[in-house]
C-alpha cells in the first residue's frame, strides 16, 4: 500500500466526535493532504529537503494509541536543566500526556484542544487554529492538521507574567516500530502577558522516527513571547517543526532555534505582524556534523506599517552535513515605514559540507527599510593565525573562533539555564572537531 | 638570539625576500625601514609563521632553534611576538578571555603552571597600569569596533602580558596620530630590557624618535641594502628613499 492510501485509511478510522470548528478544519486538511501528498523536491519550498522518500520506509500511525511505556525513567534522561522550576508539557508520539506533564504556574491554562473548543475558549480557537491556512497549501502541514490527536490549547491570562518557563518535550517512541508523531499546539498570550517557551525533541529507540510538529502562537497587544527550540535528537531521526507566530496587537516576539543533530530537520518559522509597531526577532544557529541536514525556512510577514524585525541565522557546517536557509520577508502594500533586517552567515568546515542560502524579499510598499545578506566561507585564516601567533594552538584557536562566531546567537537566549545548556552543547560539539 | 641567513621567501610565484641577513642580540633594538613593497611586512610574516608565505632558501635561528620548523604558536612559546599591522577583529571572544588563554598556553609551552584567576588578574592589573589601558576595552570582543589607536595599544598590551624575548612591531605607527604613537612607544620602552630585543618595522622615522634604535637597516627589493645607526634613519627622513634606490640601481647596472 502506498503512503497516501495508508494514511487515507487511518483518516477514516479517526473518531468523529469533535466540536464543529475542529471537525471542519480537520476535514479540509484531510482533503488537502490526500490531494497534495508529501511534498516532493520539485515543490519550490522543499527544493533542498527530501522528505518524501522517508515515507517509503513505512510509518505506523496507530489511531487508538494511548498508554505507551514512557515514564519517569525516560523523562529523567531527557529533562532540561531548570525543569524543577518549569512547567513541563510532555507529548508522547504527538499526544499530550497529562500524567507526565506538570503545570506549576497558576496563570497558565493547559487544556486538550477538544476541551478548549467546547468551552469558553471556543472563539479563540475558531479565530486562530489553522489561521495561516498553510494546511491547505502544504501537504506536510495538512498531515499534521488532519491527524490532530492529543493536541493542546495553552492560554496565558491577561497581564500575567509566567515566571516559570514552559518546557515542551516531544517524545517519539521508536523502540518497537517505526514511529510517526504529529504534535499540535495552539498557544494564546493575552494582553500584556509574558511567556517563555522552550521546545525539545527526543526519540527513544533506533527504529525510524518522524516528528511533524505544528505550534501556533498568538500574541495580543503588549504581550511578550520568548520562544526557543533546541534540536539535538539522535542522528537517525527526522523532524519537521513548524512555528507560526501571529502578532494581533502591537507586541514583542522572539524566537531562537538551535539545531545540532538529526537526520533531516526542517524548521518553518513564520511571524505575521498584523499590528502597527510590532517587533519580531528571529535567530537561529545550526552547528552540524555527520550527515545531518538542517533546513530553516523563515517568513516575516509585515502586514502593517511601522513594524520592526531582525533576523540572524548562523551556521557552522562540517563533515557531510548540509545547511539550508530560506528567509522570506513580505512587506504588504500598506506596510510603510517598516524596518526589516535579515542576515545569514555560514562557515563551512569541510569539502563535503554544503550550504544553500536564499534570501527573498517581496516588497509591495514603497517607503521601507529592508536589508538582507548572506555569507558562506571558510574559517577566517587571518584570525586563526592571529590567535596562533599569541601561542594558542591551532585546534584551540579554531574552537575559540567558532565559539565566538556562535556566541551572538547564544546570547539571544534570555533564559540563563537554557543559554548555559545550549552553550554547553556547542562546546561539546567543538570538542569533536 | 635571532640569526637570519640568506633568507629567500615569496608568495606563490612572486619572490619578495631575496637574501636577508640579520643578527639580533638580547637588549638590542633594530629598526627595519624601507619604501613600500620592499618586503618589510613579508619579513615580519615569515618570522611569525604566516602560512601563505613560502621560504625557498636560507635559515632563521632563534636561540639555536630552527624557527622555520616551528608552528606559529610554538614560535610564540619560544618568545617571539608579532604586533600586527592590522590586528584582527574576533567577534564573540573577549579580549580578557583571549589574553588569559594565550598567557596560559604560552606558560604551558614553557612548562609553567597555568595562572589561576587571581594570579592572572594581578598580572593584568599590573600591565594595564603600565600600558595605560582601560578595563572596559578588555571586556569587549577582541579588537571588534576598536579605533586604530586602541587596536595598536591592545597589541602592545598583549606583548606586555606575554613578555616575549623578541618583539616584532610591524608598522605599529601606521595610522596613528602623534599622541597615540607616544603612548604605544612608552609601552614598548617600559618593557625593554637587557634580555629582550625589539625589531621595529616602519616606513617613517618619527616612531624612532620614541623607540630609539641601536641599529637601522634599509630594506629594498627584498635585501638589506644599507645598515647603520639611528643617524641613518634621520638621513632617510631628510633625503627620502630615493638616494638609496639610486645607489642600489646604479650598483645593479654596474
Amino acid at each position: 500500500m502506498d503512503t497516501i492510501s495508508y494514511f487515507k485509511e487511518q483518516l477514516n478510522q479517526l473518531p468523529q466526535t469533535q466540536p464543529a470548528a475542529l471537525a471542519r478544519i480537520r476535514q479540509e486538511a484531510a482533503d488537502a493532504f490526500v490531494q497534495q501528498g508529501i511534498p516532493a523536491t520539485r515543490h519550490e519550498e522543499w527544493k533542498y529537503t527530501r522528505i518524501s522518500s522517508l515515507f517509503n520506509k513505512g510509518f505506523e500511525w496507530p489511531v487508538n494509541q494511548s498508554a505507551t511505556a514512557v515514564g519517569e525513567d525516560q523523562m529523567q534522561a531527557l529533562r532540561l536543566p531548570g525543569s524543577e522550576k518549569a512547567n513541563e508539557l510532555v507529548f508522547v508520539n504527538g499526544r499530550f500526556s497529562k500524567e507526565l506533564s506538570v503545570i506549576r504556574s497558576k496563570d497558565l491554562t493547559v487544556l486538550s484542544l477538544e476541551e478548549a473548543a467546547a468551552g469558553e475558549f471556543e472563539p479563540l480557537i475558531a479565530a486562530h487554529l489553522g489561521h495561516s491556512s498553510d494546511y491547505l497549501k502544504d501537504g506536510i502541514h495538512a498531515m499534521n492538521t488532519a491527524f490532530m490527536q492529543g493536541a493542546v490549547f495553552v492560554h496565558v491570562a491577561k497581564n500575567k507574567i509566567i515566571a516559570e518557563p514552559v518546557y515542551a518535550y516531544h517524545i517519539t517512541d521508536a523502540r518497537a516500530a517505526n514511529s510517526l508523531s504529529l504534535p499540535r499546539s495552539l498557544v494564546y498570550i493575552s494582553q500584556a502577558a509574558e511567556l517563555h517557551w522552550v521546545e525539545t525533541f527526543h526519540t527513544l529507540g533506533m527504529q525510524e522516527s518522524f516528528t511533524n510538529q505544528v505550534v501556533e502562537m498568538v500574541a495580543e497587544k503588549d504581550a511578550r513571547l520568548f520562544y526557543y527550540k533546541i534540536q539535538h535528537d539522535a542522528p537517525h531521526t527526522n523532524l519537521v517543526s513548524t512555528t507560526h507566530i501571529r502578532q494581533i496587537g502591537q507586541c514583542y516576539t522572539y524566537a531562537v532555534t538551535i539545531s545540532l543533530d538529526g537526520h533531516i530537520v526542517r524548521n518553518n518559522t513564520h511571524v505575521v505582524m498584523e499590528a502597527e509597531h510590532g517587533e519580531a526577532h528571529l535567530y537561529g544557529l545550526y552547528f552540524l556534523n555527520g550527515n545531518t541536514h538542517v533546513d530553516n525556512h523563515t517568513i516575516v510577514d509585515n502586514a502593517k506599517p511601522h513594524c520592526y524585525s531582525n533576523e540572524l541565522y548562523k551556521g557552522v557546517v562540517g563533515d557531510s552535513a548540509t545547511g539550508v536557509f530560506n528567509g522570506k520577508i513580505f512587506v504588504r502594500q500598506d506596510a510603510q515605514k517598516i524596518n526589516a533586517y535579515q542576515s545569514n552567515k555560514n562557515i563551512i568546515l569541510s569539502d563535503a559540507a554544503s550550504v544553500n542560502t536564499k534570501p527573498q524579499l517581496e516588497i509591495f510598499a514603497d517607503d521601507v527599510k529592508c536589508s538582507h545578506g548572506c555569507t558562506i566561507g571558510r574559517l577566517d585564516e587571518e584570525g586563526l593565525f592571529y590567535l596562533q601567533s599569541r601561542g594558542i594552538p591551532a585546534k584551540l584557536a579554531q574552537s575559540l573562533l567558532l565559539h565566538g562566531f556562535t556566541s551572538d546567537i547564544l546570547e539571544k537566549i534570555k533564559l540563563d539555564v537554557i543559554r548555559d545548556y545550549a552553550d554547553q552543547l556547542i562546546s561539546q560539539r567543538l570538542e569533536l572537531l | 638570539m635571532l640569526k637570519i641567513q640568506n633568507l629567500h621567501a615569496g608568495i606563490e610565484e612572486k619572490k619578495i625576500l631575496k637574501g636577508i641577513n640579520l643578527e639580533v642580540k638580547p637588549g638590542e633594538v633594530h629598526a627595519i625601514m624601507g619604501p613600500n613593497g620592499s618586503g618589510k611586512s613579508t619579513l615580519a610574516s615569515v618570522l611569525a609563521g604566516r602560512e601563505n608565505f613560502e621560504v625557498t632558501d636560507g635559515s632563521v635561528e632563534f636561540y639555536g632553534k630552527d624557527l622555520l620548523e616551528l608552528a606559529p604558536e610554538e614560535r610564540a612559546g619560544e618568545g617571539l611576538f608579532l604586533a600586527f599591522q592590522y590586528p584582527v577583529e574576533i567577534p564573540g571572544l573577549t579580549t580578557t578571555n583571549f589574553i588569559k588563554t594565550a598567557v596560559n598556553e604560552v606558560r604551558k609551552y614553557r612548562g609553567q603552571d597555568a595562572l589561576d584567576a587571581v594570579g592572572f588578574l594581578k598580572l593584568m592589573k599590573e600591565k594595564m597600569g603600565l600600558m595605560n589601558i582601560d578595563q572596559s576595552l578588555l571586556s569587549r570582543p577582541l579588537n571588534e569596533g576598536f579605533s586604530g589607536g586602541e587596536k595598536k595599544r591592545n597589541e602592545i598590551f598583549q606583548m606586555a602580558m606575554l613578555e616575549p624575548r623578541l618583539a616584532i612591531l610591524d608598522e605599529t605607527d601606521s595610522g596613528l596620530d602623534i599622541d597615540a604613537i607616544r603612548i604605544v612607544s612608552n609601552g614598548v620602552n617600559k618593557i625593554r630590557g637587557k634580555d629582550n630585543a625589539v625589531l621595529v618595522i616602519t616606513h617613517y622615522q618619527r616612531l624612532l624618535d620614541y623607540i630609539v634604535p641601536d641599529f637601522v637597516h634599509v630594506l629594498y627589493k627584498g635585501r638589506i641594502v644599507k645598515s647603520g645607526t639611528k643617524e641613518l634613519a634621520l638621513e632617510l627622513e631628510e633625503r627620502g628613499y630615493d638616494f638609496i634606490k639610486n645607489e642600489v640601481n646604479i650598483g645593479e647596472e654596474a
